[in-house]
């Protein structure tokens, strides 16, 4: 059952991945890309937890930490780039 | 017991799922950028909660093995989401709305992403 429910989930989340592509590629403001690719470092975040699940190791939590924090962190340094033209002033 | 526990990461998986899946949905779907905002840092926030709680629940229930970095994921993403959520409104401000289509703040000063701080001279 659990395996059901991971194929589930694996497809929701890559289906969620296809939509971000997406908005990135059509995404008229740079806004929106910025958004479009901090939620595909959320949902990458998701898939690399449900792969742990799926192979029954706890290893892929430190991965998934550090995707987490680059991810916060790019996001951040696009948004500065884009509003002071800069990233460290 | 084990069928219970089954039952139960079974359901978060299920949720967890739909949630990311409506997230990004709503990315795609809703026509204004401010709009689009509002679907993904929250639906998606939440589906990464419900992914983090699945596993914690599989790797206590099935695994007999309890770990806290989940928690800690939790922790992070909690703290970071409406951070990023600000600056890319602020982003968005910035470069698409003028000062004078938004209302006043009501004090002395103006918007912050357009006026320059309060105090001696300016900042840059």
């Amino acid at each position: 059952m659990i395996q059901v429910a991971l194929g589930f989930a694996f497809l929701c989340y890559g289906l969620g991945l296809l939509f971000n592509l997406w908005r990135i590629v059509k995404g008229p403001d740079s806004a929106d890309r910025i958004l479009a690719l901090d939620t595909m470092v959320i949902n990458v975040i998701a898939l690399l937890i449900l792969y742990g699940i799926h192979k029954g190791t706890a290893m892929y939590y430190e991965a998934s930490m550090l995707v987490a924090m680059v991810g916060f962190v790019s996001t951040v340094a696009y948004c500065r780039f884009v509003l002071r033209g800069d990233i460290i002033e | 017991m084990s069928v219970i526990a089954e039952i139960l990461v079974s359901f978060f998986l299920v949720v967890s799922g739909i949630f990311g899946l409506v997230g990004s949905f709503g990315l795609l779907k809703l026509p204004e950028t401010l709009q689009r905002l509002h679907a993904p840092t929250k639906a998606t926030t939440l589906g990464v909660g419900g992914v983090l709680i699945a596993s914690m629940l599989y790797f206590l229930l099935i695994k007999g093995s309890f770990s806290m970095h989940e928690l800690l994921i939790t922790l992070f993403l909690f703290l970071t989401a409406p951070i990023t959520a600000n600056f890319i409104a602020k982003t968005y401000m910035v470069r698409s709305l003028r000062a004078k289509d938004l209302p006043e703040t009501g004090r002395d000063y103006g918007w912050a992403i357009y006026d320059d701080p309060p105090g001696e001279g300016t900042n840059r």
